[in-house]
């Protein structure tokens, strides 16, 4: 029985654009390894915080929506402390109405990106 | 005498308050799902400092004032809104 999650991450800002997309992939294909599916993936940059976390007052949000086992969120949480780079995560499972939404949005995002 | 009454006029006609119903945003747009990812949507639903309103003042019904809680907090906890602050609005 797979469920449906929803995980941000913060990570440093200290990081390059290129040290950022490899943190992006090392963690999507964490979910995909571990027999995950990546239903949606965003990325909302650099990002003022609105208070400040380890002295930083910014940081690189990503946002990632996947289908996986229970068991696999506490390797995903134990992988988010170890790495350093991660300064603040949230994970959590979406009850049917915030899967109807994020739908939603996802297709709102879709249509923006069409647009342009 | 009863035709006197009507004559009474106030200088200033007094205030007489309607109370405005409050009813619950939530129902009432039909929202099932409150996001976390919108903190100018959230802000509607805390004071200046960042503390989230109580129900007999948002009128939120007490189902959707849980998920507000719950959102407001998750947005916290990803530095989206501040735990404490002066002056938010």
């Amino acid at each position: 029985m797979f469920n449906q999650y929803e995980t941000v991450f913060i990570a440093t800002p200290v990081l390059s654009e290129a040290q950022f997309k490899e943190v992006v992939t090392k963690f999507s294909n964490l979910v995909t390894e571990n027999g995950g599916e990546i239903l949606h993936q965003e990325d909302w940059g650099l990002k003022k915080l609105a208070y400040p976390i380890q002295k930083k007052s910014t940081g690189f949000y990503h946002l990632l929506e996947f289908k996986a086992d229970p068991s696999f969120i506490e390797t995903l949480e134990i992988m988010y402390r170890r790495d350093e780079r991660i300064i603040r995560f949230l994970t959590f499972r979406l009850d049917k109405y915030a899967a109807e939404y994020s739908e939603k949005r996802r297709k709102k995002v879709q249509a923006k990106i069409e647009e342009k | 005498m009863a035709s006197n009454q009507s004559e009474i006029r106030y200088l200033t006609p007094p205030t007489v308050e309607v109370k405005k119903k409050k009813y619950c945003r939530f129902k009432k747009n039909g929202i099932k799902y409150v996001d976390y990812k919108d903190p100018e949507f959230l802000k509607k639903f805390l004071n200046e400092q960042g503390k989230i309103l109580p129900r007999r003042l948002t009128g939120t019904s007490l189902k959707y004032q849980r998920k507000v809680a719950q959102a407001v907090k998750r947005a916290r906890h990803i530095a989206l809104l501040p735990y404490v602050t002066d002056l938010m609005k």
